[in-house]
């Protein structure tokens, strides 16, 4: 489906996670995070490119190796992006919803 | 003389070498399978453990009736794979040369890697039901619990069986009721996932009936620590469950074996081509069941479904054929719901669990993602099937290895 993000036609699934990366830039990200009431500061934004990079690379996300990643830790990740900081901070990054397996 | 040799005598390890001593005999080939335990544990059978359901003698017989007797059982632990050399080290120093190894050494719990959760009260009022003592130790609390609140709990993904803990807190509810204490216990369902299930359609399925039983769902719930004094667990964004009784299924791992050989992700799990299950780094080397990091389900159904597609790989792989790419996911699990009942789910890597008449299409007789007395029977009737005809290697009549589409309602 289609939905305007900063003043972009974006294309979305039904939770709202980019299908097309390609589509996204730093505009994006700050509407994606201000819709989860999220001020992104410089630390965020490290974070956020992290991901983007390991989606890039085909790693497969989890909060695990986030915690083992040297980026940060997963206590600062959770109070970087409160309740479900995967989740949320992929939606930011304009990457998928990771698969949380089976 | 070639040889082959499987490391792990579990649900996979075995059926592979019941499959394959039928193609690969003497003299041209040797087959091997190396295993440290005595025992082959009915893992199903510890859901049912702690319940009073099955007794340990229902769920334990020895490792070696279920070897062929052309098949050469080494009882010894084994302290490193040697790829680059195609050997096998065993502890001591002896080593073990292979031309095809087959890797199914499982998955097992790592509660240490959550802090206190083996702490002051692990096995007093902190219980796994994932290996047999806990499962024993957690039957023997339960025999005289009073009551009070039960925390039924999933550490992180990937985990063996993952609807296990559902059922888990299924059989409590139902546990306590015939006792006559349903109304004691607080029964509380705590996942790191967002809801009961990772599938769609089977978590809104799933979600109604802990719905309908009175059980609570935490979701999203990442655990930090067990705190043993004040008696709860605390998720890194701070959230605080408290128990008097947790019942938790703590992170599970691939065997230590592969990170002593260097052939292991960060949990131990063998990087491996979903479709031929050979493995990712060494073209002489497969990997089946837990052992593996493909996306399918940790479950004694996807060993059995592998096993046949990988005996078939590894024939081919013998004549210098190339692999079929064929294993798509197929996971086929009962799920305990309680009161004499149970839903079956039948799904792969592409088609999510969903309603529908399973093995005959419109005919069942089970039913998917419906709850019925046939399909309790059918779990039931299933520890006889895993002892006679699944670690035998015997084909199931009508449940093909690849999943079948028909009698199944997509929308």
């Amino acid at each position: 489906m289609e939905k305007t993000i900063a003043g972009k036609n974006i294309t979305v699934n039904e939770e709202g996670y980019l299908t097309d990366f390609s589509q996204w830039d730093e505009q994006v990200g700050e509407a994606l995070a201000a819709e989860a009431n999220i001020p992104l500061s410089a630390r965020h934004w490290e974070i956020v490119k992290y991901l983007q990079n390991e989606h890039k690379n085909q790693v497969a996300l989890s909060i695990r190796r986030i915690g083992k990643s040297g980026v940060t830790d997963i206590k600062e990740f959770y109070q970087l992006f409160p309740n479900a900081p995967l989740k949320t901070a992929t939606k930011i990054a304009g990457i998928p919803k990771p698969a949380s397996c089976i | 003389m070639k040889h082959v040799v499987i490391l792990g005598a579990g649900t996979a390890g075995t059926m592979m070498a019941n499959h394959l001593h039928h193609q690969l005999k003497h003299p041209d080939w040797e087959i091997t399978i190396i295993d440290e335990r005595e025992e082959h544990h009915y893992q199903p059978g510890y859901l049912f453990l702690p319940f009073d359901i099955y007794a340990p003698e229902d769920i334990i017989k020895t490792i070696e009736e279920f070897i062929p007797k052309d098949v050469k059982l080494v009882k010894n632990k084994i302290n490193r794979i040697l790829p680059a050399d195609n050997k096998i080290e065993l502890t001591g120093g002896d080593e073990i040369a292979y031309d095809i190894l087959i890797i199914a050494t499982g998955a097992k719990i790592a509660p240490e890697e959550t802090e206190g959760m083996q702490g002051a009260e692990w096995q007093k009022s902190v219980f796994d039901f994932y290996t047999f003592e806990g499962s024993l130790a957690l039957r023997n609390k339960l025999r005289d619990w009073e009551g009070g609140k039960l925390v039924v709990h999933i550490t992180e993904m990937p985990i063996k069986c993952p609807v296990a803990p559902l059922e888990f807190a299924f059989l409590a509810d139902s546990f306590f009721k015939h006792k006559h204490m349903r109304d004691k216990v607080e029964i509380t369902y705590v996942t790191p996932l967002s809801g009961a299930f990772t599938k769609p359609k089977a978590t809104e399925a799933l979600e109604h009936l802990l719905h309908e039983k009175g059980i609570n769902i935490e979701p999203d719930f990442a655990i930090e620590k067990v705190d043993n004094e004040r008696k709860e667990i605390v998720d890194y964004g701070g959230k605080i469950i408290p128990f008097d009784l947790l019942v938790t299924v703590p992170t599970n791992k691939g065997d230590e074996l592969m990170e002593r050989s260097g052939m292991g992700d960060d949990l131990n799990y063998v990087p491996t081509h979903k479709a031929t299950l050979q493995s990712k780094d060494y073209t002489n080397i497969f990997v089946l069941g837990d052992a593996s990091n493909i996306p399918a389900s940790k479950a004694g159904s996807v060993a059995h479904f592998e096993a046949e597609i990988l005996t078939d790989n590894i024939l081919r792989f013998v004549h210098g054929e190339p692999l079929k790419e064929e294993f798509d996911g197929h996971a086929n699990c009962f799920i305990e719901t309680g009161n004499g009942k149970a839903l079956l789910i039948d799904f792969n890597y592409t088609h999510e669990p969903v309603e529908g008449s399973f093995p005959f299409a419109g005919i069942g007789p089970l039913r998917l993602l419906k709850e019925s007395r046939m399909n309790h029977m059918g779990k039931l009737a299933f520890r006889w099937i895993y002892w006679n005809v699944l670690l035998k290697g015997t084909h199931i009549p009508f449940v093909s290895a690849t999943m079948s589409e028909k009698g199944k309602h997509y929308a």
